[in-house]
């Protein structure tokens, strides 16, 4: 049984600790916000765009919860620049997974995932393919 | 068994009782301190359990034959046997077996308020409410019309009575208070509280969940109209729940469910229904459940309702003044006394309740940590989520020890 140890390596710790790209950007080209109501996790993401519309510039984000939401929103949004909208939308669980470079339990999956359905939902309400005010973990 | 005579419990010896806590996780000990949301089940529950699926198992009230009637008497009996455990003199004629308190809540809000409750009707609720009356008086109240409003609580985590006899007025047709928080650890007074419901003439409905299971509780003294609580918290089976009701209540209501085994007589036309409490359990009821409820009872009593509450007491009492003299941690609910029961519901300051449950759980230490389904109470609070440790009749202070202990490592961790 993998008990949660591993959940905590240095690298998690260390994105929460200090947190990258944190805030807001001064002119984002859209901008999200997501809760998972269980924990209490809160997620805004600010995504600047290059001219193509199409290329992620640079992503900032603000956010309150555990070190799991927290933390995967850091390594995000580091891990967005310079990828395309589309690469973004054709991320999943898994890739998040992969990014954190743990095993995620599955009782905390959701604080995991959170920061990429907000950035996911955001990207799709920018190009008018979805409407929701806010993302969040319980649907 | 023997303890009885003796002082305190006999912890080591009831520890057999329950070989799940000879569990270990990843080589380390369990430690199991998650009691408020389900304590384990006592060997002689499982026992009766295992007995009634070997010996006697048959669908009661319905045949002829022997094994049935083995277990109707076994079921019946067991409905007399938890009414006197909680000092209902009505027997089966004052006790329903349902799934759990949230369906015991569920069966008082739809079969007496969606009949009673009207436009000008008030529900007096708690800021400490759990979800299962909270959520369901919310619903019931907004389809017939009736207002839900909440006594206070004050800054220690104690109940506001000044507010609960300024909420209770002659508009109130029903308080619902929860006897001991699952959050706070409060012990109500909720006496005092059905006297003033009844003053004003409203009937009283006491969530006794987190109550019945550790501590001498009399429904008769309380005078409660409604209590309700589950099996799977009190050493008991999951899938059983029960709910006292004063006889000319139940007598009167009319039933929310309807079906097989709770009729007198079913024409094309119309139906009449059966005696308390059967007119309440329609379909096949948790037979084997009531059969190990019945022995969990009996093993509660053997070892005594006032030397489990004052165990459990003892223990919340170490655990808070130990929490308590960390400094960065920050514990809800009142300080260790009569009024406190045995959990404690705290926040470590650097460290997210989740994070801090993950991390305890690699030292296989079970605590719960999240909003304990008292969303509002948390808003209350101030904070999203908390941690709870939550003790029972077989835990020790050695145990209190591991979950400072990993507390401990988790402040490092994050440090
Ligand atoms: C105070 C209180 N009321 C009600 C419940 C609901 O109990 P159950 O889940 O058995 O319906 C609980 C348990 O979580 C509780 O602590």
């Amino acid at each position: 049984m993998g008990m949660g140890s591993d959940m905590y390596r240095q690298q998690i710790l260390d994105h929460y600790k200090n947190p990258r790209n944190y805030g807001e950007l001064e002119d984002p080209t859209f901008t999200h916000v997501g809760e998972n109501p269980m924990c209490g996790d809160e997620i805004r993401m600010d995504v600047r765009l290059e001219d193509d519309e199409e290329t992620i510039e640079y992503v900032a984000f603000k956010g309150d919860g555990c070190a799991i939401s927290q933390a995967s929103a850091s390594m995000l949004s580091s891990k967005l620049q310079g990828k395309t909208l589309e690469e973004l939308l054709e991320m999943d669980r898994d890739d998040v997974v992969d990014m954190l470079g743990v095993d995620i339990s599955p009782m905390r999956i959701k604080c995991a995932v959170l920061a990429e359905k907000v950035a996911q939902d955001g990207a799709e309400i920018y190009r008018g393919e979805l409407d929701k005010e806010k993302t969040t973990t319980e649907e | 068994m023997s303890q009885q005579n003796l002082e305190s419990l006999d912890v080591e010896r009831l520890r057999e009782d329950f070989p799940i806590l000879e569990r270990e996780l990843d080589g380390k000990p369990l430690v199991y301190l998650d009691n408020a949301a389900t304590t384990q089940t006592a060997d002689p529950v499982v026992d009766a359990m295992s007995d009634y699926y070997r010996r006697y198992n048959a669908n009661v009230h319905r045949g002829i034959h022997h094994l049935s009637q083995e277990a109707s008497i076994a079921y019946e009996e067991a409905h007399d046997r938890v009414a006197e455990f909680v000092g209902a003199s009505g027997g089966r004629e004052e006790m329903i077996f349902t799934k759990n308190t949230t369906e015991s809540e569920n069966l008082v809000a739809y079969a007496w308020g969606m009949r009673e409750l009207g436009p000008g009707d008030e529900v007096v609720l708690t800021e400490m409410e759990h979800h299962a009356s909270l959520v369901t008086w919310q619903q019931i109240a907004e389809r017939t019309g009736a207002d839900c409003t909440y006594i206070q609580i004050d800054e220690t985590g104690r109940l506001d009575m000044d507010h609960a006899r300024e909420c209770i007025t002659d508009d109130t047709a029903m308080v619902s208070a929860v006897h001991v928080s699952n959050t706070l650890g409060t012990v109500n007074p909720v006496s005092e509280l059905v006297d003033i419901a009844h003053d004003h003439d409203a009937l009283a409905f006491i969530d006794g969940a987190q109550a019945v299971p550790n501590r001498p509780v009399d429904v008769e003294a309380i005078d409660a109209d409604f209590y309700a609580f589950s099996g799977h918290k009190m050493a008991g089976p999951t899938g059983i729940g029960c709910l006292y009701g004063k006889a000319h209540l139940l007598e009167e209501m009319e039933p929310y469910l309807y079906g097989g085994g709770m009729i007198r007589k079913v024409t094309f036309e119309e139906s009449t229904w059966g005696d308390v409490p059967w007119k309440f359990e329609p379909g096949t009821p948790p037979i084997a459940e009531a059969v190990g409820l019945h022995a969990a009872v009996d093993y509660l009593e053997e070892i005594g309702m006032d030397r489990i509450r004052d165990h459990e007491e003892e223990l919340a009492e170490y655990a808070y003044e130990r929490l308590a003299a960390e400094g960065d941690i920050e514990i809800y609910g009142p300080e260790p006394g009569p009024d406190r029961s045995g959990l404690v519901g705290f926040n470590l300051e650097s460290v997210h309740a989740h994070d801090l449950a993950s991390i305890m759980n690699d030292h296989a230490v079970a605590i719960r940590a999240g909003d304990h389904c008292t969303q509002p109470l948390h808003d209350r609070l101030g904070v999203a989520a908390s941690a709870r440790a939550s003790f029972y009749l077989y835990n020790t202070r050695e145990e209190v020890d591991a979950l400072v202990d990993a507390i401990d490592s988790a402040r490092q961790l994050f440090a």
